[in-house]
């Protein structure tokens, strides 16, 4: 647990960068800053390994004063991310990710077991091991970083803004990476974004900050999009909250509906018989997972890939209403497709009935 | 030619004084230089002034520096340490902004990274500023060294012996002959420095040249 208590930072020029912060960002959980540039959220997170002293205030770890203890033993038992990753560009990706335990004074070979365990762990080649960084990727380039901050297990880790310099497509699978290894590890995160839909995606607890570094509102995602403190909150959330607030209500059981199906690379015929006079049917391959849509009708010879329209999304069943909603609404048949755990169809749903689980969760989420 | 034939233990012992009178004066020079360098960039209200002051030193004449250095380090005149001190203030020079510029090249999130990691000041320094300054440093070792190598040359005029003692000795007797193998040594000798820094910057640094094999 981490404990801000009244911290106030006040550079030499007058500029208050953080003014008064308290809060607590709670053990094994992501607590994300996030706010406009200027509202001290970078700030705050380095006075928590101390490589900004607060002016006034204190912060403590797990009820210890980071005051009191040596700043760096205390860095070396917190994981640091940054935005451009940090990495050594003079050293292998292996030694890169094994300084700390290094530096910590662990044996060379056990190091560098760990470091290798861990390029794994991050879904990266081992091979990659001996490569310099500037022979990745961005993308991996920053799962080296995140490695490199996980090596020697410290329960506490800060990332400052660690996946906004990647393109979004790869921002959006390290996110995904990110949460699935943070729920195997629990580690107590302290997350900082100018990116209120990654916060929105990561957080356990949101504190939006405004400038001059005060506290607007401290809330879980769901809390924070059903119910903004005031108006600076409301606009820096942005539009659609209500619908983004759908990604967080609890997914009830929704009226799964039989969909006719017709195998990738059968005849036409057999999909105008599969189809039974619908204008749109649905494609799966051998797996039986959903691939897309056809139009019978305008089919000639096989059914095949470069027939299919992809514009459906598919949602978990079990899976939030937002995904089973704008499953509905994308797809050309406003059947919105649903599929199990191993990812074969499940059945379809319609909009109206996603609407009517929603009204019977009543407004605002929980 | 048959000069230098008859004359080659004799060239190749001023080529070795020669040698050791240009590359010790970079050893040294690197050494005090790489500390001002740190402080001209960890202070960067020094800077300026560490950077003029140690660059106006390269202004001074070499023969001028050569004769005040007895006076200033209390040796006798013909004393070979002349030189050496001489061409370490020279090295300095030409070195000290390359360390400062080398160091202020590493980038600041690398540094930064670094000091969350629990790196400390000293530590950080020596595994990771200077490592990453080492391809800057070596471009100016290489000036350093081929300015050193012809400047040498000078200290036959003050009774050093090293390969400029062929220039005086031929200038003395209108014999062209040790005058040109005097040239052809110096050049040798500039060039063979040059790419034992160019090797040992390579050895170094190993990670410049995987760039780009992505």
């Amino acid at each position: 647990m981490i404990t801000f208590t009244d911290v106030t930072k006040v550079y030499p020029d007058g500029t208050i960068a953080v003014g008064g912060l308290s809060l607590t960002a709670p053990t094994g959980r992501i607590t994300v800053l996030v706010g406009p540039s200027g509202c001290g959220k970078t700030t705050s997170l380095r006075m928590i390994n101390r490589m900004i002293e607060p002016t006034s205030g204190s912060i403590a770890i797990d009820g210890r004063d980071t005051a009191t203890l040596n700043a760096t033993e205390l860095r070396r038992g917190i994981g640091y991310v940054i935005q451009s990753g940090g990495l050594f560009p003079h050293r292998t990706i292996l030694d890169n990710i094994a300084t700390v335990p290094l530096l910590l004074g662990w044996d060379k070979r056990r190091a560098r077991a760990t470091a290798l365990d861990l390029l794994e762990r991050m879904g990266l080649d081992p091979a990659l091991a001996r490569r310099y960084p500037n022979q990745l990727s961005g993308g991996q380039q920053q799962r080296v970083g995140v490695a490199r901050a996980l090596a020697a297990d410290p329960p506490v880790m800060l990332m400052d803004e660690p996946f906004s310099a990647v393109d979004p497509q790869v921002r959006d699978q390290l996110q995904d990476e990110f949460l699935r290894l943070q729920a195997e590890l629990g580690k107590t995160i302290v997350f900082v974004t100018h990116d209120i839909d990654e916060a929105v995606k990561l957080g356990d607890q949101i504190a939006v900050l405004r400038v001059g570094g005060t506290l607007a509102q401290l809330a879980s995602p769901d809390r924070l999009l059903a119910d903004p403190a005031d108006d600076f909150v409301a606009d820096f959330l942005g539009r659609d909250r209500g619908y983004r607030g759908l990604a967080f209500a609890p997914a009830p059981a929704l009226p799964l509906r039989r969909e006719p199906t017709v195998l990738l690379g059968s005849t036409a015929d057999a999909a105008r018989a599969a189809a039974a006079g619908e204008t749109w049917l649905l494609v799966v391959d051998a797996a039986g997972a959903p691939v897309g849509w056809v139009e019978p009708d305008r089919l000639a010879g096989v059914v095949t890939a470069s027939d299919l329209h992809r514009g459906g999304t598919v949602a978990r069943v079990g899976g939030s209403l937002r995904a089973a909603l704008d499953a509905a609404l994308s797809a050309p048949s406003r059947r919105g497709v649903l599929v199990d755990e191993s990812g074969r169809l499940a059945g379809t749903v319609r909009a109206h009935e996603v609407l009517e689980a929603i009204e019977r969760e009543g407004p605002g989420g929980p | 030619m048959t000069w230098f034939l008859d004359h080659v233990p004799q060239v190749w012992s001023l080529l070795v004084t020669h040698a050791v009178l240009a590359a010790l004066p970079l050893l040294l020079g690197l050494l005090v230089a790489v500390p001002l360098g740190w402080l001209a960039r960890r202070y960067p209200r020094l800077y300026p002034p560490v950077v003029a002051v140690t660059g106006l030193l390269y202004t001074i004449p070499s023969l001028a520096l050569f004769i005040l250095m007895p006076l200033v380090i209390g040796t006798g005149i013909l004393d070979p340490r002349n030189v050496v001190v001489a061409l370490t203030l020279y090295t300095v020079a030409l070195l000290v902004r390359t360390v400062a510029d080398g160091l202020a090249a590493v980038p600041d999130h690398v540094l930064q990274a670094a000091t969350a990691m629990g790196i400390g000041p000293l530590r950080r320094f020596l595994a990771v500023e200077l490592p990453l300054a080492v391809p800057v440093i070596a471009s100016g070792l290489r000036v350093a060294a081929v300015s050193n190598v012809s400047i040498v040359s000078v200290a036959a005029l003050i009774g050093v012996p090293q390969l400029g003692s062929l220039f005086t000795d031929g200038f003395a007797r209108a014999f062209l002959d040790p005058i040109v193998v005097g040239i052809v040594a110096s050049v040798l000798l500039a060039a063979a420095f040059d790419l034992a820094i160019l090797a040992g910057s390579r050895a170094l640094t190993p990670w410049v040249r995987a760039r780009g094999a992505r």
